[in-house]
Order: C-alpha cells, then structure tokens, then sequence
C-alpha cells in the first residue's frame, strides 16, 4: 500500500494557516447528526472530547479507569513546553521546531513538528483560561524553567504535578460537556474490538468492566486517545493499566504501526529494589535543571557520598557533553548512565545507579540568592543549606517527599539514586498530517500516535502534543473526513459487522478463561518485560533481537496454553481485563523486535550496538533509513514493512552533537 | 538482602454490590521495601496459585496520584501515614507479625463494586454539575494578560491538588464531601478567570452533593487529618462562605 501523508503543500510556516483556511467544514446542523467515540480521556481524549462536543458533534468517551480524571497523564510531572518567548530569551516557533526535530534525531516528519510548535503557544492560553494554576512570578506573570534538549526557559509547570493539573482542567471541560449532554461518558469500559464497515472505522465494541458485558457502538468517526504502550517491559513508569489493547486491535484491523521499537529511556528514575517490584516510580527531569549528575571515580565505591571529596566525582555528563552537561536528552543521559554502570562505577545496593545530587544548587545558587535578597553577608553553610532548601522545596517538594516514601533515604540530606526506566513511547499508530490511520475514518492522538518525536522525545513534549491534537488539530482535520460523511446514518449495532465483531471478540474472551493452566498473568507479563529490557531496552544487537522473537513466540504459545484466569467472564474480573492487554502486549513484543531487527542503524532511543561512533554516540544511516517504518500486519503476526520516506525540507540534517 | 515479615491480614470480600460481605483471613510474607499494594500482589498470586479467587482493589499510577487506589487499613483510609496514599504507603511501617485489616471506603453514595474496589461516579457528577470555567476551545486571550498575584496561584495551586480519592468521605462519620467540593470550589473562586461563575457554581456543586447522599459536615475534621494531599480545613469555611453568598444574592 502507498502511504501518503497528505502533507498540505506550500511553505512551512504557511501549510498549517492554509489548511485551516481551506479545509472542508462540517455545518453546525450537520455536526449534531454526527457521533464521534473517542477513546481514552488522557489529555489527547480529554481534549479532543470537549472541543469536538462544543463544536456541536455528538461524543461517546471510554476509559477503563473509575473516572476519566484518572488517566495517565495525571502522573506527569515535569512541564509543558510552549514557544511563548515570555523569558526574552531567544525563544520562538521555529527554533522549538528546531529542537524537537534534532531531539528526535531527525526521524519525525517536519510539517506535523512544525504544526505542533505553532499550536503551543495557544495551549497555554487555553489551560490559563480553564484555571490551571501554573506557577507564577511575584509580578503575577507565568513562570518557566528549563528542560532537556534546549538552550532556553519555554517549560510552564505546576510544582511537580504538571500532568495532574492540565489534566483536571482538560477533564473539567469534559465534564461540562457531559453536564450540557453532549458527551456521553463511559468509565470502567475497555475497548476491545474495532468495528469497521466498507473499509471505514464505525464503531467498537467495549467490555462493560463491572458486569463483563460486551455492548456495541457507533461512530462516523473512531479517535484512539489511549496512550503509550511502555507497560511491554513490565516494569515502567507507566500506570498499571496502560496498555495497548486499542491500539493493537485497530493495527489488526488495518492500521499500521509506527516506528514500534521506538521507546523512551528515561535517565532519572527510582531503581528497582526487588524482585516484587511493580512499577517504577519517575523522578521528573525539570530536576535537572538543578541537580548534578555523578559517580565515584573509584569502583565499588561504598563510602557515604556526602564523604566523597569532589575531586573524587565524575561529573560525567558535564565532562562529555561540556554544552549541555546535565541536560542532554534522555537518550543520551540514559546511555551514559548505563556506561557507567556497566563499566562498574554504578552506585547503591544494586550497583545500577548514579548519584542525583542537589547539594550545590540547594546551598549556592538557592541559599546564596536567598541570602542576598535578605542581605546577609557572609553566611555560614547551615544559613545556605536552610534558606536553599525552602526554594527546593517550593519547587520539587512532592518530587522529594515522594522519593523519601519509596526508599526512607532524604534527599535533602543525602543524593538520590537514579537509574534509566522504561517511561513513553514515540512509536503508535501510524497517522498522515489529519492524524487519521491507515483505516478511514480512525484516528489516533497523543501518545498512541507515532507522529512528532521521531527517535526520541523532549520532555514536556509530550503534555504539547496531547493538548494540540486534541484542542486545536482534529477539530480542524476531522472537518476533511466527516464533511463527506454527514450522509451517512447512524448504522443499527444490529448490523452484521457489530454481531460479527461482537462474537469476535466473545470468543477470544471464552478461549482465555477456558485454558485454566496454572500460571498467573502476570507471570507471563513479568517474563515479557525481562525480555524486552535485556533484548530490546537500553542497547540493541543483532543476535539479542533475534533471541528474543524467538523467545518471545514461545513465551506467547505458552501463554496460551498454560495461563490461568480466575473468576469468570460476566463480573468484575481484573485478571482477565490484564490478561487480554498481556495477550496484545506478547504480539507487540515481537513486532517491536522485528523493527529493531530491520533498523540497520542507531537513532534517538535506538542505540544498535553494531552502529555506533567513536566514542560510543549513537550513529545514524541516512542513507539507507530516512524513513518512518509502519508495519501492516498480515496474518498471524507476519508483519510486512511500508516505508514512508522523510523529507526535509526546513532543517539541515546533522549528525546530533550535544558537546 | 531485606528481611521478610510476616503480615496477617483480614481482607473485606465481597462478590458484587448486592452481596453480603465478610472478613476473610490470610498471611502473607513481605518485605519492609514492598508498597502496600505490592504485598496485596503477593497475596492475589499466592491465592491465584492455590486455586483461589484474588482479591480486587482499585489502583492504576501506583504514584500518589490518581487518585485510584483506596483502603481502609486498620480502620483509617490510606492507612496509618499522614499525608500518604495506600499505593505509597510502605511495608516499613508495619512491624514483623502484624495483622492488618482492610476495607474498602464505606460511604452510601460509594457503593462497592467488588471486595475492595468501590464506585465513586458521585464525584464526577459533582464536577460536571458545576467544577469548571465555561470557556470553549479557542476563546483564551494570551496567557500573560490575566496577571495573578503568587500568593493566590499559590493557595489555588495547593488546593488543586486534590486527587479525587474519597477517602475524606470515607473518614467522615457523615460521609460529608465537603472537603472535596470545598477543594475545587476554592480553587475556581480564587483565580480571576473563575470569578464570573461563582455564585452558580458553588450552587449547582452543593445541590449536586446533597442528591448524591453524602452528609453534612459537623466540623470533626476527620476528612482533612486523613487526606493524603493535606487539603487545608480552610477550604470548607471558603465552600460555606461563597455558598452563603451565593445564597444571599439570590442564586
Ligand atoms: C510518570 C510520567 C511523567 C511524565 N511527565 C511528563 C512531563 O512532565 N511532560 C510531558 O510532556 N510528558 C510527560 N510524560 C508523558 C505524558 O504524560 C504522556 O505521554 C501523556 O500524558 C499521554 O497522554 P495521552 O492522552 O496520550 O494518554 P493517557 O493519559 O495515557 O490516557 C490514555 C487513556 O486511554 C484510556 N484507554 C487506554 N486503553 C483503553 C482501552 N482499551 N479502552 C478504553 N480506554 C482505554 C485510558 O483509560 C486513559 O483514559 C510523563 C509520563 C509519565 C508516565
Ligand atoms: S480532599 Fe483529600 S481525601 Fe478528599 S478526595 Fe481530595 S485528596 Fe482525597
Ligand atoms: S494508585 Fe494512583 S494514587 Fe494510588
């Protein structure tokens, strides 16, 4: 099949305006006969619910949460980018364009990037104007700090709990909606089948997760807001729910699969610290900005670091990449970690982890600030250290006591231990400029979409690209599907493509509860993840990845044979809720493997140890690989590769360089 | 490696909301570094593997945040740490040999669904009645012209931040919600830009309450010493208030 992605034509700066400007409407008469699903409630479903119910479309929204509040995106933690230039320092459309793209390791498509730094500024606006209490200066004006990846201060925040914040004003404009009966709200249902009819997306059917019943809907449209799929490595920063069950039955149903082994490591997390570990706990990258990176320079160290002289530190992130020093990109200060680690100057119990250390900043840039502003000359380190430590607070407060209830060491007093976790996923369904999958009338939004981070993601990126899509892109690009569909009626979920989908999935329900083996789900879902970590994690190889698909199919027949799900179908079932996403999760493991196989290079996240520089950087091929992978998926996990070639246009393509 | 204990439990099962419910005992080996939830793992596997149903119970971020985890442990939501959710609440702070009990949240407007997990829809009622700013996609001006004062954005910031959980109706002898509406309520009423809706909104979130059946408040403050994001007691005196007003200019 020929991809096209449906770029509008004409200048960069000018593609978006025009398309807005030109692309067919819906007539407000018209848009109340039209019923959109939207699945998912994060901040893309969140979003795009509300913005679509106050253009007039009837709204169906799912989420498998109690309440769409709950989605994932609640747990960000960091900021939100937006080109707002407020510091005067620099800041504007294109070099937020700029940044995202070299970020992305020059594997995501330039119009959609550029379209996304366009629409930030609008974003903030919008939260402002629903409530969202941003941190603000004492002259009342927004506040901003920096993250990863750039030179400037374009990040807005809410202390450490950004995500919750956006959310819950997303959420709010949601709720007035469902409050005025223009969305119908569906919580505690899963999604689990896709429904399609002439070729087009027009309807799904969801689990009822309470009674275990499977109900049918419709829509003129299908938008999947259902997030990322990190949870295939098990252990992630991930919710417990995330999943990619909706993803994966609309790729079975057609859409194709973007860039699928591209994954996020993120470099600052809380070790694992045993075997019945469950999920990994973020510490968010905005605490960069003011903790230092180190090792000991001597391995095994064990000594207390507060004892360890600086001349005995490895700052070795400022040593490598002096520019940039702790804040080079996620892939990059993932990587390094791993080095040192692996290299045997790793830290803690485990030895796989560095020292994130706040010390300096906390007494010298905070406490010394402070300081002056109350005009004592001279302080002693106590002054410093007290005066410093209610600025970090009042900035990373929940960050710290939430890293003091997971492992009873104060990072006041002592560093944290930090190492790489699994955390976000640039890779989804693949979607042309209108955000639409390969199957009409389907879209997919948010982290579920493979669309602007290429190989890797800045932080507070990703909070961005959920509120564009779902505030100011679909509004506009659904208009050019459904303007051709409002003659299309409601089509009875008594049609033969509802029983058939419906039965469908039934019996796959039937076919898991029946196998009654004897181990658990998450048996099963542990393993995956130990595979994927090791094979397909922080560094790739030929023979690991090969290893691995195999492993994997045989980890997958086992599953099938040999997993036991209790209870029963019509009830509240969590494990069988999980073992439908597992079953999806030992599909996409595989999938993952096959595109880490066939990506002869290392970009962004995918670091290939066969393809590397020197001095251990990753190494691109844009000779051979400038293009975006999606998988269409033939029969039984055989999969058959479509390449979308990556112009560029607007940007010089450079070899990414942080030094 | 950390030591193990070993922890009895007596665990609220319940097959569905209609069922009568009961304790039911078990013992489980954890570790001092487990969260609670990871040690309820432990126990569903170990049921799981002997043939036995596992016990439900709501959590998803596993992070303080969402809002979904919720247990009544030893008789207090959240359990015994001040300012803590049940995901984050850890093994440590139980000693070798302990028995612990769990419920689920016990209020009439949160019925259960399954042993621990509960139905708290009321609350997204309440939100949808009136806990928003009525502006559409699209309306915003440019963020930097509404300027707010720090101190406010800040008390708005801190009463934000509530995750939604229950467990201050659940604390309640009344099952009284105030501390959650006040949160919200608060928030709104502080900022500028939810100035023009405030009378009507305080209005439509207190009716909506009251028809969900939670209780009055009677100013025990069990709601607030139980509340893992610490929402100030202040906040039901700004919900009275801003109701009273509302009420006395005719909304
Ligand atoms: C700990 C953490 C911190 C982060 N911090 C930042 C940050 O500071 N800045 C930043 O920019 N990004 C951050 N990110 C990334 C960012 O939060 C996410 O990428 C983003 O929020 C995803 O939003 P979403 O709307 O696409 O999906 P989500 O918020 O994950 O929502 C998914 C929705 O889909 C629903 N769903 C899923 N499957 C189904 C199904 N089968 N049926 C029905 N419903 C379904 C869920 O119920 C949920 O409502 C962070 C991520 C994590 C994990
Ligand atoms: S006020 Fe506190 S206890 Fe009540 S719902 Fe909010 S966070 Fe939970
Ligand atoms: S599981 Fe999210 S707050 Fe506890």
């Amino acid at each position: 099949m020929k991809l096209d992605s449906k770029i509008p034509k004409g200048s960069i700066s000018d593609k978006w305006t025009q398309y807005r400007s030109s692309v067919s409407l819906v007539n407000p008469s018209n848009k109340r006969n039209l019923e959109i699903i939207v699945v998912g409630t994060g901040l893309a479903g969140a979003s795009a619910a509300s913005s679509l119910a106050e253009l007039g479309y009837k709204v169906k929204a799912f989420c498998f949460q109690d309440s769409p509040r709950r989605a994932h995106s609640i747990a960000a933690q960091g900021g939100i980018n937006a080109a707002k230039n407020y510091q005067n320092d620099g800041d504007s459309v294109y070099r937020l364009f700029y940044d995202t793209i070299k970020g992305g390791d020059y594997r995501s498509r330039e119009a959609n990037v550029h379209r996304l730094a366009e629409v930030s500024t609008s974003i903030i606006d919008q939260c402002v104007a629903q409530g969202v209490p941003f941190a603000r200066e004492y002259g009342g004006t927004l506040s901003n700090r920096s993250f990863g990846g750039t030179q400037v201060q374009r990040t807005f925040y809410a202390a450490g709990q950004t995500g919750q914040q956006l959310l819950l004003g997303a959420y709010s404009g949601l709720e007035r909606q469902v409050g005025l009966g223009n969305i119908k709200m569906y919580a505690r249902h899963e999604m689990v089948e896709v429904v399609k009819i002439d070729g087009k997306a027009q309807g799904i059917i969801a689990r009822n997760l309470i009674t275990g019943e499977l109900e049918r809907h419709f829509g003129h449209a299908v938008l999947l807001c259902t997030g990322g799929y990190g949870n295939v490595f098990y252990l992630s920063t991930n919710a417990m729910g995330s999943n990619v069950t909706a993803a994966w039955k609309a790729h079975k149903a057609g859409a194709f699969f973007g860039n699928p082994c591209f994954t996020q490591i993120h470099p600052t997390c809380i070790p694992v610290s045993g075997h019945y570990q469950s999920k990994l706990t973020l510490m968010s990258e905005s605490l960069r900005n003011d903790g230092r990176i180190w090792v000991p320079k001597i391995k095994d160290d064990t000594r207390n670091p507060n004892t360890i002289p600086e001349e005995e530190r490895d700052y070795y992130l400022e040593r490598r990449y002096p520019a940039f020093g702790n804040l080079v990109p996620r892939d990059i200060a993932s990587r390094a970690a791993k080095e040192r680690c692996d290299a045997g100057f790793g830290v803690g119990p485990s030895k796989m982890a560095v020292y994130l250390d706040f010390k300096h900043n906390l007494m010298y840039k905070y406490g010394q600030s402070e300081a002056s502003k109350l005009g004592i000359s001279n302080p002693d380190d106590d002054t410093l250290t007290r005066l410093g430590k209610a600025v970090v607070k009042e900035k990373y407060g929940n960050l710290f006591d939430m890293y003091k209830q997971i492992t009873d060491e104060d990072p006041y007093e002592i560093p944290m231990r930090i190492y790489p976790a699994v955390h976000y996923t640039m890779g989804g369904l693949w979607v042309d400029y209108d955000l639409m999958t390969t199957v009409p009338g389907m879209y997919a939004l948010g982290e579920a979409n493979f669309s602007d981070h290429g190989a890797n993601r800045l932080g507070a990126s990703a909070l961005m690209q959920g509120l564009a899509d779902g505030y100011f892109v679909i509004p506009y690009t659904i208009g050019s599907y459904l303007s051709k569909e409002i003659h299309t009626k409601p089509i009875s979920t008594d049609h033969e493509a509802f029983v058939a989908a419906e039965k469908f999935a039934a019996d796959r329900i039937s076919m898991l509860m029946e196998i009654q083996g004897t181990r658990s789900v998450e048996s099963y879902h542990r393993e995956l993840g130990l595979i994927m970590w090791n094979k397909c994690g922080m560094a790739r190889n030929e023979q690991g990845l090969k290893e691995a698909i195999e492993e994997i199919k045989e980890l997958r027949a086992n599953f099938y044979k040999n997993v036991r799900i209790p209870g029963s179908i019509n009830e509240f079932n969590p494990e069988l809720d999980k073992a439908g996403r597992v079953a999806d999760f030992l599909e996409l493991g595989e999938l993952m493997c096959v595109d880490a196989l066939e990506r002869e290079e290392s970009c962004g996240g995918h670091f290939r140890e066969e393809h590397q520089t020197e001095d251990g950087e990753a190494l691109r091929n844009d000779d051979t690989h400038m293009y975006v992978s999606a998988w269409e998926h033939k029969e039984n996990c055989q999969w058959e590769l479509n390449k979308e070639a990556l112009n560029y246009e607007n940007i010089k393509i450079q070899q990414r360089s942080y030094k | 490696m950390t030591k193990s204990m070993k922890i009895n439990l007596k665990v609220w099962r319940q097959r569905n909301a209609d069922a009568v419910g009961n304790f039911a005992d078990y013992t489980v080996d954890a570790s001092p570094d487990m969260s609670f939830l990871e040690m309820f793992d432990v126990l569903n596997e170990q049921l799981i593997q002997n043939g036995l149903e596992p016990v439900a119970f709501d959590h998803d971020c596993r992070e303080g945040i969402c809002g979904m985890c919720s247990m009544v442990i030893n008789g207090r939501p959240h359990g015994p740490k001040r300012g803590v959710t049940t995901c984050q609440l850890h093994m440590r702070s139980f000693k070798d040999g302990d028995t612990i009990s769990v419920e689920p949240w016990r209020a009439n407007a949160f019925p259960v669904v399954k042993d621990l997990s509960v139905n708290r829809s009321a609350f997204d009622r309440i939100i949808s009645a009136g806990g928003f700013i009525s502006t559409n996609t699209g309306n915003a001006v440019d963020a930097n012209t509404i300027l707010i004062q720090k101190e406010i954005a800040d008390e708005a910031f801190k009463a934000a931040t509530c995750i939604g959980c229950g467990a201050c109706v659940s604390a309640c002898k009344n099952a009284s919600a105030m501390l959650f509406v006040g949160a919200k309520v608060t928030q709104l009423s502080l900022l500028p830009q939810g100035k023009p809706e405030k009378e009507s909104r305080v209005v439509a979130m207190v009716n909506q309450m009251d028809a969900e059946g939670f209780g009055a408040c009677t100013n025990t403050g069990a709601c607030f010493a139980e509340c893992p994001k610490q929402i100030p007691l202040s906040v039901i005196s700004t919900l009275n208030r801003e109701y009273l007003s509302a009420k006395l200019s005719g909304k």
